[in-house]
């Protein structure tokens, strides 16, 4: 809502809304995902977006006792060539997030506009578009690819189920001139997963994320599962590959620097809200939000030297349930400068009106109540 | 589960081959059956389990191949009470007559084909016929599936042999196909209940979602990925079951409420035998024995399968 | 191959006994697995040692062998198919791979505890989390059954759980990640070990709550005086809280030093190549340094040096004689204390 309240009318995109799915409508939006982004447009806009799970009870009557507010009303912009971070801990609602951009889950409220086309609300054709250009990175390179499928196979199921991106007779080839764009021996397309290693997997998974030529690739922890000395090379492969085919990202991860040296925005999470969001260098060295300061200050550092010069904020207590999420600023319940206002009023995801008439880095997106910059030796 | 076992493609290029020959033939392709495969080349139970299988499958194809004997004409010049010849291996008197004069060796052959046809036709219905309800209302969840449980949990409640008496009482004609249905109509929910477990687990493996992001649709992601996943736990409860489904057609026909003479049935042996017990063992013992050994057969192929295929014994 | 470790051989200040010398020593130890594809070397020489009061840090990555090690001590290890051929392991100078299983059994949780990455898996679900704090003090204390729940409320209270008093009776299902970590900490910490093992113990958290426990584990340990060994493979928690550091590849210690001289001058190609492949502010925009290569099969350890195929400075030699851990001195031959590397090249890594 709140980049509503900044640009009121360029936020909502101009093309028509897709409502009823008939064949003429279906074959616009159709066009226009397939249609190259306006220059200067954002590729996707998230608007609002929730995502409640529904707690029930009984079995055959089922009733409805509460909900988990997993996302619970998130807006934000991507653009062509870019890689937004996102990062949070645990039960922030990070992964919903990616789930609900590649609709695996279908969102409570709100849009995803994907070139002006509301993704939440299409079905068939237009979906199977849609898909072709978000691709998603898992984070679990073991469970994300099945065991009883050779790696050709695995690629190669992409090509079958969009027979038109590859015709027959070419599959095989382009299987492994993928294998060969992300470092692995192409010969090793008869090959099952678990005879590789996990660096080796994730990098069939992403060949799997790029075979369609997609626009956007949502990568979910792609990283965190693997060896330190192997997570640099998966990130310098990613980079390479945007590079190559002007990939737009979403990069979620909880390893602050990684996210840091990968995203050109960040944006910061906590219960299934956004606390702040801007540039890697607004959110890294000028954080307003004392979410994000906490987060920060809190990361091991690897210098020794450090630990005694720098000043931690230790939070009390844990991420409270996201299923009775506090009243008013979610992070009331463990923040330092919490007053009353907080319990009462949700702050509103904004630039800081004390910050709104300078041009410092501390002038971007923040909801607080009384965001301040603070000096944390933070995460390289 | 064809895709799973299916092996390279023959479409192999002899020039991307020949280009790079050191570094790829180090390790081979290696599916998950495979390395199950391995496994169970090494394990005795599956060797001394899968032999006497394919000894009782020769038997109920070509029950002539054992012996020359026929084993439902009875000659009363043979007494039943006469001792089996056992230095006479083979012959029809080997293992002695019964009541009517038969020869029990005969018998013990022929009546192989009775259990085994059973115990295999039992057994793939209830496969499939339970694979489809399980994995149904694994898949779809909700209401498909509080519906499919609901219809399981009411044959669960009934009792496997007493319903199948029931059932077989309804049948004037009991032939081998009655009893096979008859056995199948209860049979069915343990293999329901396991394919339903196994579908929900596989149902949120990334895979199953990075199948569904790229836009696969129901069937696809159905037989594709779930199915042949989840064929590894019913695999093994059905090869442990066919042993249970052969004891409890023999059961059924002890108690004569399963197949009748004329067809030829080691449980029906057994009844038979059970009135001489005290004056001609024989009649009863070899028949039994040999019961003993298909069941015991096929719940160790079962145990060995089992060991294979369980990912936490690696 | 010789243990250089040379700090300060300090008598363990509550040691009942008059043992000089280091609380825990592990010399030589080997460990193998045998599996179906062959015997799987995990651990090959491991030589390290902890004093009262200091952390060791055991930095590695998945399959380097430091919770093989671990297992090994605590006496945890599944045999078969795991096997020690070969080392020993000194506990206040007796070597409990040659105790008996009742010795050791007095030895575990009394003397050496363990905490563990999955604090989840490691509580018992059915019972309450007081009913397992106080188990210790009931089956190791003979206390009764209200005196053992004193003591968990107590322990509770230690490790900063709040209102432990009416969260006793839970079960571990109804705490947090974070909670529940601490409850293992506190049941590690019941009987006053004199050395706790710490294996992965916050991998599992978030990084705000990483912090708590981590502050919480180093102050519990400067109370009681006790050695922790702390098996990670987040260069970043080592930074934090570590004295020393063993750093192990394919089942060696590649390279030892105290903490600040390793993030400053590495000795070893390997650990050189995990600090430099961490981002940096400044490489922004830029590739990331990349160790190249696979961490190795360990069915097929490469020979000499097992880093030779993923290593830079990799020469003829590399490939055929393993380096012994040896010491590490300045370039004027001047002793550097503690520090050791298993490299042919470290005086060319080091100074170079």
């Amino acid at each position: 809502m709140a980049d509503i309240d900044k640009e009121p009318v360029d936020a909502t995109p101009n093309v028509t809304e897709v409502e009823t799915v008939d064949a003429a409508t279906e074959a616009e939006a159709v066009a226009a995902i397939e249609a190259p982004v306006a220059q200067g447009e954002p590729i996707l806009q998230v608007r609002n977006l929730v995502k409640h799970f529904p707690l029930t009870q009984g079995i055959l009557f089922k009733k409805q006792v509460g909900a988990v507010k997993a996302v619970d009303g998130i807006s934000f912009d991507l653009y062509q060539g870019e890689t937004l971070g996102i990062v949070g801990e645990s039960g922030c609602g990070k992964s919903t997030v990616a789930k609900l951009l590649m609709t695996l889950e279908r969102a409570t409220a709100g849009e995803v506009f994907y070139k002006g086309q509301d993704i939440t609300k299409l079905s068939g054709r237009a979906l199977k578009a849609v898909r072709r250009n978000i691709q998603m990175v898992f984070q679990d390179p073991y469970t994300s690819l099945n065991p009883r499928m050779t790696v050709g196979d695995i690629i190669g199921e992409t090509f079958e189920i969009h027979p038109e991106v590859a015709p027959k007779g070419d599959r095989r080839r382009k299987v492994q001139d993928l294998l060969d764009v992300v470092g692995l021996n192409p010969e090793y397309i008869n090959r099952y997963p678990h005879q590789f290693s996990g660096g080796q997997r994730q990098r069939i998974g992403i060949a799997r994320g790029l075979a369609l030529n997609p626009e956007i690739i949502i990568c979910d922890e792609p990283v965190s599962a693997l060896d330190v000395s192997v997570q640099a090379q998966v990130i310098n492969l990613m980079e390479k590959l945007q590079d190559e085919f002007n990939l737009s990202y979403i990069f979620i991860a909880h390893d602050l620097s990684i996210v840091r040296h990968i995203s050109d925005r960040v944006g910061v999470m906590y219960l299934g809200k956004m606390a702040e969001i801007g540039t890697d260098t607004q959110i890294y060295d000028h954080p307003t939000h004392p979410y994000t300061q906490a987060l920060l200050s809190a990361v091991p550092v690897p210098d020794p030297d450090a630990r005694e010069r720098r000043e931690r904020i230790i939070l009390s207590g844990d991420v409270p349930s996201p299923a009775n999420p506090p009243s008013g600023c979610r992070f009331r319940t463990r923040c330092w400068k919490a007053e009353d206002k907080c319990a009462t009023e949700m702050p509103l995801l904004a630039i800081p009106e004390r910050f709104k008439s300078s041009d410092t880095p501390a002038a971007h997106e923040s909801a607080c109540h009384f965001a301040e910059e603070k000096d944390v030796v933070g995460a390289a | 589960m064809p895709d799973a076992i299916k092996t390279a493609p023959a479409t192999e290029d002899p020039k991307t081959a020949a280009a790079e020959p050191v570094a790829v033939k180090a390790e081979k392709a290696r599916s998950l059956w495979g390395d199950a495969w391995i496994d169970l080349r090494s394990n005795w139970y599956f060797i001394i389990s899968s032999v006497l299988i394919v000894i009782l499958l020769v038997m109920t194809a070509f029950p002539g191949l054992f012996t020359g004997a026929s084993p439902t004409k009875g000659d009363l010049v043979h007494h039943f009470l006469s001792k089996p010849e056992l230095s006479k291996v083979g012959s029809p008197e080997w293992l002695g007559y019964d009541l009517q004069g038969r020869s029990v060796y005969a018998r013990t052959i022929y009546g192989t084909r009775a259990s085994v046809i059973v115990g295999i036709s039992v057994t793939t219905l209830v496969t499939v016929f339970g694979g489809l309800i399980g994995m149904l209302g694994g898949y779809f969840g909700g209401k498909v599936d509080a519906l499919l449980s609901g219809f399981t949990n009411i044959f669960l409640g009934l009792p496997f042999l007493l319903g199948s008496m029931v059932v077989l009482q309804a049948f004037a004609d009991r032939t081998v196909w009655v009893v096979i249905l008859a056995l199948a109509f209860l049979g069915w929910t343990q293999i329901a209940r396991v394919m339903r477990g196994a579908v929900i687990t596989i149902k949120q493996a990334d895979y199953v979602q990075a199948a569904r992001a790229l836009g696969a649709g129901t069937s696809r992601i159905l037989f594709r990925h779930i199915l042949p996943n989840a064929m590894a736990p019913v695999i093994v409860v059905a090869t442990i079951s066919l042993g249970v489904y052969i004891s409890a057609e023999a059961t059924l026909s002890y108690l004569g409420l399963g197949l009748a003479d004329p067809t030829i049935s080691w449980g029906i042996d057994i009844s038979g035998g059970l009135s001489q017990i005290r004056v001609a063992q024989h009649v009863l013992l070899y028949p039994s024995i040999m019961l003993s050994i298909t069941v015991l057969a096929f719940i160790m192929l079962g145990e060995a399968v089992r060991n294979a295929l369980d990912p936490k014994s690696r | 191959m010789t243990t250089i470790d040379k700090t300060a051989e300090v008598p363990s200040a509550r040691s009942g006994d008059d043992h000089v010398g280091p609380l825990l020593e592990v010399r030589d130890l080997h460990v193998e697995f045998h599996t179906r594809d062959g015997v799987a070397k995990a651990v090959n020489g491991v030589n390290y040692s902890v004093n009262a009061g200091e952390t060791l840090a055991v930095l590695g990555e998945s399959g380097s062998g430091k919770s093989v090690t671990a297992q090994a001590i605590m006496g945890i290890l599944d045999m078969p198919p795991g096997k020690i051929p070969q080392g020993e392991i000194f506990f206040r100078g007796q070597d409990m791979l040659k105790m008996s299983y009742e010795e050791r059994r007095q030895i575990r949780g009394q003397k050496i505890a363990m905490i563990f990455q999955d604090a989840l898996s490691s509580l018992n679900p059915v019972l309450t989390v007081g009913y397992q704090l106080g188990e210790m003090f009931r089956v190791h204390q003979g206390l009764s059954k209200k005196d053992a729940k004193a003591k968990a409320i107590d322990l509770m209270d230690q490790v900063k759980i709040p209102a432990a008093a009416a969260r006793v009776s839970d079960y571990p299902h109804q705490f947090s990640g974070g909670m529940r970590q601490r409850i293992m900490i506190a049941m590690a910490l019941a009987l006053e070990p004199d050395l706790i093992i710490a294996d992965e113990p916050t991998t599992a958290l978030d990084v705000t709550v990483q912090a708590q426990v981590m502050d919480l584990l180093a102050e519990l340990q400067r109370e009681y005086n006790m050695g922790l060994i702390l098996i990670t493979h987040d260069l970043g928690v080592v930074a934090d809280v570590a004295d020393k550091i063993a750093v192990m590849y394919a089942g060696r210690i590649v390279e030892t030093a105290p903490v600040h001289e390793i993030y400053k001058r590495p000795a070893h190609p390997y650990t050189k190549g995990l600090l430099e492949s961490i981002p940096r502010l400044d490489q922004k925009g830029q590739e990331l340094f990349a160790i190249k290569g696979l961490p190795p099969n360990l069915l097929r350890v490469p020979t000499g040096c097992a880093f030779n195929p993923r290593c830079t400075m990799a020469q003829d030699i590399c490939r055929t004689d393993i380096p012994a851990l040896s010491p590490v001195t300045e370039q004027d031959g001047t002793e550097l204390v503690g520090r050791g590397s298993a490299c042919h090249f470290w005086k060319e890594t080091i100074h170079g």
